[in-house]
């Protein structure tokens, strides 16, 4: 299995920072701003969003954590149940611009079940979406309003986001096929 | 996942974890405002119960609802299930409904085998004769986990009417599964002989065993097996194992006392002393959905057998 | 012009005589004509039996052809039928029929309908007492001037000791046995299954072994005392096989049988609440299978007898509880005994043929059944071959299909199957 490395350390920093940036100038201010990240690993970049968006305006956005496996549009077809991470929110999200996070952007389903387990929390004034890397090959009309970085691949590679917080390291890699690995849990690059 | 839930023996310990952890998941769905998540859309759950059960039935109702599947009710309180109609006639027109998940309630003990033999769909034992009742065990772990936190070495009583209930052997096995320390307590009469082979061990004193227990869980005593003469007199069966107010005094602190319900006040357990707060009998209910749900994802959130798929 | 037929080089395994090893046999107008060396051939027909071996027809003590009553689970003409299929050329009809065999009427109607099938002798039982209530006696004396060597309640104990004790007082006068099905009805009431570890784990109410060896002792000491003549049907117990050991050694007139499937399986086998296991009495645990089978070794337990007991197929398919007990067994006994217990040298093949032959034809007093296999003898016998496999599957010749061996591979097939020179089944199948 070769791999090779997309993003370093410092590119992932100054991308989190840009895209803070981005947020606030989108949403002027962080006025009714919330993060919503996507398990796993998108709520740990919701977390550092919040935490540069604070640096920077000096007021700190609510972030939750959002498991969207109840609302894959696969289940049933894996020989087990996919597993379930946790799922919190404890903060009423009508009315509020919501900012989803997530690490890779790939065919967007997974962003699809995560707005239609959004809407069932409640009505934000509107949705937008933040991810640390676009790959291509959508599979449905969505569209991320907040790139780390666009990063052309191949359908059959594998694209790995690796963060500090759970993995001791930043850094994104894309990973040729090896023969048949099975991966466990959320497969999120799909 | 097993296919089939017949028998707490059917999962192992991982698998119990396992099933606790996704209940968590599905109880937080239980705080939102929308308590319902598209999970088994599309699916159907059948409720056959052949004994009735409110409280039990509309667990999985819920359970099944919750998780966006269709649910149908047959049981013999309505009138749907057609008395005289053969065990075997029934399955078949539930297959032909396209039942993915059938969970029965029966008097007879081993009929959720019997049934699986004509259902394509998943079976769940919710109760049949004096077997077994695995989803009253897991929710039960449930609620001892979250108290108390742990299983290994956990000191657990389970007091009564072991010999007849279907509770107390789900129990026991799933105890003991998971590492726990299990004293069955009764009546000679009320205990199988051979109960230690299942890992437990038995006592006739309850008031040896309260002192050193971190679970206390009291089973239901029907006055009927007075009449089959396993004891003398309700009387006698209370001054002897019932839980009483002075009892609990003999309890430690923190001890859990549980009752799988409904509860026959006044013959196993004093009528206050269900009323007491670490008498976590509500809460049992509460958490049976959760459990329930966290079954019916697992055992159907996988490619299995679909009805429909050929 | 005669009928002859001539079996050649079959392995002849013949208790009654003591011979044990190749011969032909010859028949000739229902009877033996000649049995050793080699006989002449001219003008018989001529069947090859190399390697397989020819033995008594085999003669089943115990067996519910459910004629009269329950023609749906099975016929005297089905159950005959079935019985040749395995190897039998006699059987003992069972009087738990509707309306009950306790008096003379209808045990000429089971026989008049078996000679009708003429696929092999079937010898009424008669009720021990009136519609089996276990109260008052049936009219012994009649049933047995029209022939009827034993007597069963069977389907029930005779519960009230004193009824047991006159009958078999009463029955000395016509030389006849009282056989007897012993449970004690308030041990074994509302029992699925044995009692023991697997019963509680199960959730199945069960019988103690005590349910059983009680009566054994009562049955044993009144025929001690009376002198009658007692025949304990389908033991099941360890306990059982000790009392009839004891009782035998103090001289006591007893003989007893067990059934194939309580030689094979135990009450471990119960454990997915399959029917086809469920049985009375109950299947027990491995140690008393083993006292079983070394009582059959050993001579203690006479007979093995199938307990042929057919039910209807949505029956065996209700709820485990209301299901009835008993499996069929005609059809798959020589197989299973050869598989399970010649095979593995817990007993020798002549000890089972005598088990299976000759010892039911002494108990019943069954006419030119069980051998010898001796010149002007009557033609009875069961020729077979001990090595071919096959599948307990239906289509079975039996109406039913509750058989405990269903799905199991077992070694040793009826080849021909011979009544009073009737050819009855020719290369494994029924003639008719």
């Amino acid at each position: 299995m070769k791999s090779g490395r997309l993003l370093d350390a410092g590119e992932i920093h100054r991308a989190v920072t840009r895209i803070a940036h981005e947020i606030l100038e989108r949403n002027k201010g962080a006025g009714s701003l919330v993060l919503v990240g996507i398990s796993a690993r998108g709520d740990d970049l919701a977390r550092r969003l919040a935490d540069e968006i604070e640096r920077i305006e000096g007021a700190k956005p609510s972030v939750g954590v959002l498991d969207i496996t109840f609302y894959r549009d696969d289940i049933g077809m894996r020989a087990e149940a996919p597993e379930i991470h946790e799922t919190r929110i404890d903060f009423d999200i009508t009315g509020k611009s919501v900012v989803l996070v997530d690490d890779v952007l790939f065919t967007g389903r997974t962003i699809r079940a995560a707005m239609d387990a959004l809407v069932d929390f409640g009505r934000p004034t509107s949705m937008l979406l933040a991810v640390l890397v676009d790959r291509g090959h959508r599979e449905l009309p969505i569209r991320a309003d907040f790139v780390g970085k666009n990063v052309p691949t191949r359908k059959d590679e594998s694209v790995r986001v690796a963060l500090e917080e759970v993995d001791g390291e930043d850094a994104v890699y894309v990973e040729e096929p090896g023969p048949a690995e099975r991966r466990v849990g959320r497969e999120k690059n799909e | 996942m097993r296919k089939h839930l017949l028998s707490i023996n059917d999962v192992s310990a991982e698998d119990v974890v396992r099933i606790l952890d996704t209940a968590e998941s599905f109880r937080e769905v239980g705080t939102r405002v929308i308590k319902k998540v598209p999970a088994l859309r599309g699916r159907t759950v059948v409720n056959l119960f052949y004994e009735n059960s409110t409280r039990t039935r509309i667990s999985f109702e819920l359970a099944a609802k919750r998780l966006s599947a269709d649910v149908i009710n047959f049981s013999t309180s309505g009138s749907s299930v057609v008395k005289g109609e053969s065990l075997k006639d029934t399955a078949l027109t539930l297959q032909a409904m396209g039942a993915d998940a059938i969970v029965i309630r029966h008097s007879s003990s081993g009929s959720p085998y019997t049934l699986t033999k004509w259902v394509r769909g998943s079976v769940l034992n919710a109760g049949d004769g004096t077997h077994e009742h695995p989803t009253q065990a897991l929710l039960d772990l449930y609620t001892i986990r979250e108290k108390v936190g742990r299983f290994e070495g956990l000191r657990a009583a389970i007091v009564g009417d072991v010999l007849h209930s279907r509770v107390a052997r789900s129990l026991s096995f799933g105890l003991v599964k998971m590492g726990a320390d299990v004293t069955l307590v009764g009546p000679p009469t009320l205990i199988p002989p051979d109960a230690p082979a299942w890992g437990v061990q038995v006592s006739h004193d309850i008031d040896g065993v309260l002192p050193k227990l971190d679970v206390c869980y009291m089973l239901r005593v029907q006055r009927e097996r007075q009449r089959q003469q396993y004891f003398p007199s309700v009387r006698e069966y209370s001054r002897l194992f019932g839980l009483t107010r002075e009892r609990v005094g003999m309890l430690p602190e923190g001890c859990l006392i549980m009752h799988p319900g409904p509860m026959n006040r006044g013959v196993e357990i004093e009528s206050d002393v269900a009323d007491l707060p670490q008498a976590v009998i509500e809460e049992q209910v509460t958490n049976g959905i959760a459990v329930r749900m966290s079954l019916l994802y697992l055992m159907l959130g996988g490619s299995g057998e679909r009805w429909g798929d050929e | 012009m005669s009928e002859r037929t001539l079996f050649r080089g079959a392995r002849v395994v013949d208790p009654a005589s003591g011979r044990n090893g190749v011969a032909d046999v010859l028949v000739q107008d229902g009877a033996i004509a000649a049995v050793g060396g080699e006989a002449p051939s001219k003008g018989a027909t001529v069947f090859g039996c190399e390697g397989l071996i020819l033995a008594p027809g085999l003669v089943d003590l115990h067996a519910h052809l459910r004629e009269p009553g329950r023609e749906d689970k099975e016929t005297v003409e089905t159950g005959s039928r079935a019985a040749a299929v395995g190897g039998y050329t006699a059987l003992a009809a069972m009087a738990n029929t509707d309306p009950v065999a306790d008096n003379t009427a209808v045990i000429e109607e089971v026989r008049s309908l078996a000679a009708r099938a003429g696929l092999c002798d079937v010898l009424p039982v008669g009720a021990i007492t009136k519609d089996l209530a276990g109260e008052e006696m049936a009219e012994l004396g009649e049933m047995a001037h029209a022939g009827v060597r034993v007597f069963s309640d069977d389907g029930r104990c005779v519960s009230t000791s004193w009824v047991l004790r006159n009958a078999l007082r009463y029955a000395g006068a016509f030389d006849v046995v009282i056989a007897e099905h012993c449970e004690d009805a308030s041990l074994a009431e509302g029992a699925q299954m044995h009692e023991g570890l697997h019963s509680h784990t199960l959730g199945l109410a069960g019988a103690p072994p005590e349910a059983e060896e009680i009566i054994v002792f009562r049955d044993l000491s009144l025929a001690r005392e009376t002198g009658g003549r007692l025949h304990l049907c389908h033991l099941s117990a360890a306990g059982s096989v000790e009392l009839v050991r004891r009782a035998k050694a103090a001289g006591v007139g007893v003989t007893a049988e067990v059934t194939p499937h309580h030689l094979v399986f135990t009450d471990e086998d119960l454990v997915n609440y399959d029917t086809n296991y469920k049985v009375n009495p109950p299947l027990r645990t491995p140690e008393d299978r083993d006292a079983l089978r070394a009582a059959v070794a050993d001579g203690t337990i006479d007979a093995i007898a199938t307990d042929h007991a057919p039910h209807a197929v949505e029956e065996k398919e209700a709820e485990f509880d209301q299901s009835p007990p008993g499996t069929i067994g005609l059809e798959t006994a020589l197989a299973a005994v050869l598989t399970h217990l010649v095979e593995p040298g817990i007993l020798s093949l002549p000890r089972a043929i005598e088990a299976m032959s000759t010892a039911p034809a002494r108990i019943l007093g069954a006419p030119g059944q069980g051998g010898p296999i001796e010149p002007g003898r009557p033609a009875n016998l069961a020729v077979f071959d001990p090595a071919v496999a096959w599948v307990v599957e239906p289509p079975f010749a039996s109406k039913s299909r509750n058989s405990a061996f269903l799905g199991m591979t077992l070694r040793g097939k009826v080849i021909h199957t011979m009544y009073r020179g009737d050819l009855v089944v020719a290369d494994g199948k029924a003639q008719r």
